[in-house]
């Protein structure tokens, strides 16, 4: 506790007296931080690991190890595969186009590539199914050429192309409106094309909000719910993805299996927050 | 003018990226999005109001908006409190705790559902301190309090930090040498520069918990009348193959996040002026 006081101490030394709260105060506000985000972050943190090893290693090993778990896991990372790389390439040219150029209802634009975020999760799902389902708009043409996107892989992918369909764009947007066009403009003069103005100029002066934007795309497209299990069907050992299959578990009371497989998104999540730290550390360096 | 243009399409691509951005943009979101809409005119007005204005409907609304509206509120007062602490102390583990906050945005919501869930069944950790004094937390309205106050803790402690960080010391060293004591500064000075920033962070908690679905789901309970929220019930309706009805519930919620979002933004956009 003291040690805990005198950095407190080092940390606050730079304000004079009457500029910070007194040290009671502080220690206040600063142990009911720690409380809230123990009671509503931590402790469900820990909550997953210790329910899904309550039956020991072995029973844990064996719930994700299972033949429906690794077609789950095996699903979502399909998923992730299409819908990340897709989404990164309409971000990068949403943010070149928007950042590099003036054009008329830019504003617009802007404003609905974050529409997505408004949309709840499930409503994002429901109007696929409006679209593409058995009574859609589409869907007496697919089921007349025998396609099946609802229900099946294709219309998981779709809401989840959907849900994270900001994520890169719009981290990528005011990165590469600090950057300006100079540079661009200068390799273009010194004979440079196009792509390789882009791809030696352009991307490596992104690069880290481009990741950023990755990661953050990545964690929503494995981990979403609402839309996918909308979608999905939940067809068991072909349509669920890990979050599905986790739901499946629960409402089986199997709640061991249940929170083995939920600790491989907890991981993913962990993993999640570790990058993106790590990220912003770098990007903060960055010149 | 004629120099603005050349300057203006120096770079390449203009065509492509554009053109690629509206066209990925209009078939991945305004397109789907616009079918609600289409399917909702085609319902009528009569029928939209009898599918998104019967009793069992009104009260899934009641109970999200009510329940959106006071976790936002937690997380208004508590947010505030975390983003404080770490934008002006230091403390052990500081970063860490800093990282942790994201969580919320980061744990997939099923994995949060059944983690809260379990923890605030009769028999869970917290659970089981609260049962003796009848007090019911999972499967119940509170349950769904927690849920969303899980998941909108971030917002406003990320848009407060910032601009707890940046705010200029000589407007309170001002307030101070002018014999006002520190909750005075606090109150009169400090506050007044955060506000357009927790309104902000307030109304993105509000609206990201009335879209929630996967967080609520498994503590909730799902009785009809009692603890259903609103996305569960455009579920429900979908399962029967009540496609009006979830379309008019649907077209309900949408609007209304919508119209919150057009409100941060003007909001926004006054406060910027303002500063101006």
């Amino acid at each position: 506790m003291a040690g805990a006081i005198s950095r407190l101490n080092a940390g606050t030394g730079g304000r004079p007296r009457s500029l910070t709260e007194p040290r009671a105060v502080q220690l206040v506000l600063i142990a009911a931080s720690l409380g809230y985000l123990g009671i509503f972050l931590l402790l469900p943190l820990a909550s997953v690991f210790a329910e899904a090893l309550a039956k020991g290693f072995r029973v844990y090993w064996a719930s994700i190890t299972e033949p429906e778990a690794l077609s789950a896991i095996r699903l979502t990372l399909v998923t992730a595969g299409i819908s990340v790389p897709c989404n990164v390439v309409f971000g990068i040219a949403a943010a070149w186009a928007v950042t590099k150029f003036q054009f008329r209802g830019k504003d617009i634009l802007i404003t609905l590539i974050d529409l997505p975020f408004a949309v709840s999760p499930v409503i994002a799902g429901l109007i696929f199914v409006l679209l593409f389902g058995a009574h859609g708009w589409f869907g007496p043409w697919l089921q007349a050429h025998d396609i099946k996107l609802i229900f099946a892989v294709p219309g998981i992918v779709l809401a989840t192309v959907f849900v994270t369909f900001p994520f890169v764009a719009r981290e990528l947007i005011p990165v590469m409106q600090s950057t300006g066009a100079d540079q661009e403009e200068a390799a273009l003069t010194l004979g440079a094309g196009g792509w390789s103005t882009f791809w030696r100029v352009t991307l490596p002066s992104v690069k880290w909000g481009l990741l950023y934007g990755v990661i953050l795309c990545n964690a929503r497209a494995m981990g979403e719910f609402g839309a996918v299990s909308v979608v999905s069907g939940h067809i068991r050992g072909l349509t669920n993805t890990i979050p599905l299959q986790v739901e499946i578990l629960y409402n089986e009371y199997n709640f061991t299996a249940a929170f083995a497989v939920a600790s491989l998104l907890t991981f993913l999540a962990l993993i999640t927050l570790a990058a993106k730290a790590w990220v912003e550390r770098k990007y903060s360096h960055a010149p | 003018m004629n120099m603005e243009l050349n300057r203006r399409h120096v770079l390449p691509g203009f065509g492509l990226s554009l053109g690629f951005t509206v066209f990925y943009l209009s078939v991945v979101v305004l397109i789907p999005l616009s079918t609600l809409f289409f399917k909702s005119a085609g319902l009528g007005w009569r029928d939209f109001w009898s599918e998104a204005a019967s009793p069992r409907v009104v009260a899934s609304y009641r109970l999200t908006f009510g329940a959106s509206f006071l976790g936002a509120l937690i997380n208004g007062v508590f947010g505030l409190i975390v983003a404080w602490a770490l934008a002006r102390y230091d403390f052990p583990m500081r970063r860490l705790v800093d990282a942790i906050v994201d969580l919320p945005f980061a744990l997939p919501t099923a994995v949060a559902g059944i983690a809260l869930t379990a923890m605030y069944a009769p028999n869970g950790w917290i659970g089981r301190y609260l049962a003796p004094h009848g007090i019911r937390i999972a499967f119940a309205p509170a349950g769904i309090l927690v849920a969303l106050t899980f998941i909108g803790l971030p917002f406003v402690v990320r848009t407060l930090q910032p601009v707890i960080a940046e705010m200029d010391p000589d407007v309170e060293e001002a307030a101070a040498s002018l014999g006002a004591t520190r909750w005075e500064t606090f109150w009169r000075v400090i506050l007044p520069q955060l506000w357009p920033a927790w309104l902000t962070g307030f109304a993105l908690a509000f609206a990201r918990a009335l879209g929630e679905y996967g967080s609520v789901v498994f503590i909730s309970g799902n009785m009809p009348m009692k603890t259903e929220i609103t996305p569960l019930l455009i579920i429900t309706k979908l399962e029967q193959y009540d496609y009006a009805g979830a379309t008019a519930i649907a077209t309900v919620m949408l609007a209304s996040s919508f119209m919150i979002l057009w409100l941060i933004n003007t909001a926004q956009s006054r406060s910027e002026k303002g500063r101006r």
